[in-house]
């Protein structure tokens, strides 16, 4: 892209900047239109669980329900609490919506296709998602309001907990990728289960972490079992209590680009990313971006499926199994990967 | 061991998440509401209504008898001979917020003149609007009086 400005007669700093500028809004205006169809599309996976019809009015069955959502919060009013943080409480949201956007820089969507092509994309990952709890940590505590803090608090802790196994599965992973980079994890997968499946989490000891990585997500993005922080029993709406309007707004979006970032990591880090599932010729006519964006829809499948199922967990259970159980297990784990890869790979 | 063994493996997960895929592909137990509807019984106590007789004289001889019985105290009934010298109502308000529905004052009626109609959707965007007066309520009952009719017969034998 920078390429074609520049023999158009541009200069090279300009023509990469319009280049930069393009590429973001390339990927993140079809995540906003994304994350408006899979809201639509989760609240049609919860309905169809529970022997409902869901939203089924508002255009084509119901497919134009999240803009009719959309458009009836951008006219509402933006309520402040007197007693807020006003700063602080405007910008919470923003801080949740742009940390869950700029995650999506690294993400690789097909050999080449990727916004920004670090050699250290998942330590970026980390990094930036770590921040995500920011937005909740500063809307709990500018809310000036009971309920949004102790959401503040549970965010905290429990981003934490979770986060510290997730980092020792993706050590596991990178441990056999060789590399930090995304696309190159990709690469690595290609025939890895018996020279036929292209995915990590074929593998039987990769398998384990796929599973403990998948849980990890729904906790980092606070899903059902582990939505503690927005509980609605005990905390109304968690940190988005004092929220309306579009600061209420932008949490969601970020939220649900949070959860869609969680799927395309499981896709990319142990499915295969944009190859096909199977190493088929035939298979790889099929543009990667498809089998990426199919993937990342079943994984998103998952998340409605779990959330459709199971009830929540209580505080203590939450903080048991994150340090406790996928702790101690991650852990194990990394050590038997390493021995396998020390005994079969540089032996 | 083994409780260890299968709750590693994440056994009730597995079954709970295989129920609901199960449910996830049964077909709805809701109806598509506003386009579809439920039969209601012929006893339905929903929006009331005042009836006219066949010649289109009102039925209603203001005697009062739902006045007396209504419970939620919703009926207001001011009454004066008419110039022909039969008796009639000359207000005939009810309170659609404080009504409960309960058909006492159906029950009441010597005359059938006012019942409760098969209709409920009348949801309004102001409270004033559900404070009935006599045309509106007699409006109701030359609106719905083929429903109301097939009704009342239909019940006929059971009372």
């Amino acid at each position: 892209m920078t390429a074609f400005f520049v023999t158009h007669g541009m200069e090279y700093g300009w023509a990469w900047f319009l280049a930069t500028i393009i590429g973001i809004l390339v990927i993140a205006l079809p995540l906003m239109l994304a994350v408006a169809m899979i809201i639509y599309a989760e609240r049609k996976i919860w309905a169809a669980m529970a022997l409902r019809r869901g939203p089924n009015v508002v255009g084509p069955w119901g497919l134009l329900q999240s803009f009719a959502d959309g458009l009836k919060v951008f006219l509402k009013e933006t309520i402040i609490p007197t007693s807020a943080n006003k700063g602080l409480f405007l910008i919470a949201p923003i801080v949740t919506f742009t940390v869950a956007l700029i995650v999506w820089a690294v993400i690789p969507f097909q050999p080449g296709v990727v916004l920004a092509d670090v050699n250290v994309g998942l330590l970026y990952i980390l990094a930036a998602s770590s921040l995500g709890v920011y937005g909740v940590i500063v809307a709990g505590w500018a809310s000036n309001s009971k309920y949004p803090f102790f959401s503040a608090l549970r965010a905290a802790a429990q981003m934490v907990s979770y986060e510290v196994s997730i980092g020792f599965v993706l050590i596991t992973v990178v441990l056999y990728a060789g590399t930090f980079n995304l696309s190159g994890i990709v690469l690595m997968q290609k025939g890895f289960g018996l020279g036929i499946v292209n995915a990590f989490g074929f593998h039987l000891l990769l398998f384990p972490m796929w599973v403990v990585f998948l849980i990890s997500s729904m906790a980092e993005t606070f899903r059902t079992p582990f939505d503690l922080v927005e509980a609605e029993s005990e905390l109304v709406a968690g940190h988005q209590t004092e929220y309306s309007s579009m600061s209420f707004a932008l949490f969601w979006l970020g939220e649900y680009a949070n959860v869609l970032l969680m799927c395309a990591l499981n896709a990319i880090l142990f499915w295969g990313g944009w190859l096909p599932p199977i190493d088929w010729a035939p298979l790889y006519v099929i543009p990667g971006i498809i089998w990426l964006f199919a993937k990342i829809l079943f994984f998103f499948f998952v998340f409605g499926w779990v959330k459709a199922t199971v009830p929540r967990y209580r505080y203590d259970q939450l903080m048991r199994l994150g340090w406790k159980i996928f702790l101690p297990l991650s852990l194990l784990f990394v050590v038997l990967v390493s021995g396998w890869l020390m005994l079969t790979r540089f032996a | 061991m083994i409780r260890a063994i299968t709750s590693f493996a994440l056994w009730d997960f597995i079954q709970a998440h295989w129920l609901t895929l199960k449910y996830f592909f049964k077909p709805k137990a809701t109806i598509n509401y506003p386009y579809e509807k439920f039969p209601t019984s012929p006893r339905f106590r929903g929006e009331h209504a005042l009836r006219r007789y066949p010649n289109g004289e009102e039925r209603c001889i203001a005697c009062k008898l739902c006045e007396a019985i209504c419970p939620a105290l919703a009926i207001t009934i001011e009454a004066e001979p008419r110039e022909d010298g039969s008796r009639r109502t000359t207000r005939y308000d009810i309170d659609m917020v404080k009504c409960i529905y309960c058909g006492l004052c159906q029950e009441a009626c010597p005359v059938d003149a006012i019942v409760e109609g098969p209709n409920l959707e009348f949801a309004t965007e102001t409270r004033e609007e559900l404070l009935y007066d006599k045309g509106k309520l007699l409006a109701n009952g030359d609106k719905w009086e083929q429903a109301i009719a097939a009704n009342l017969a239909a019940d006929a034998p059971y009372r």
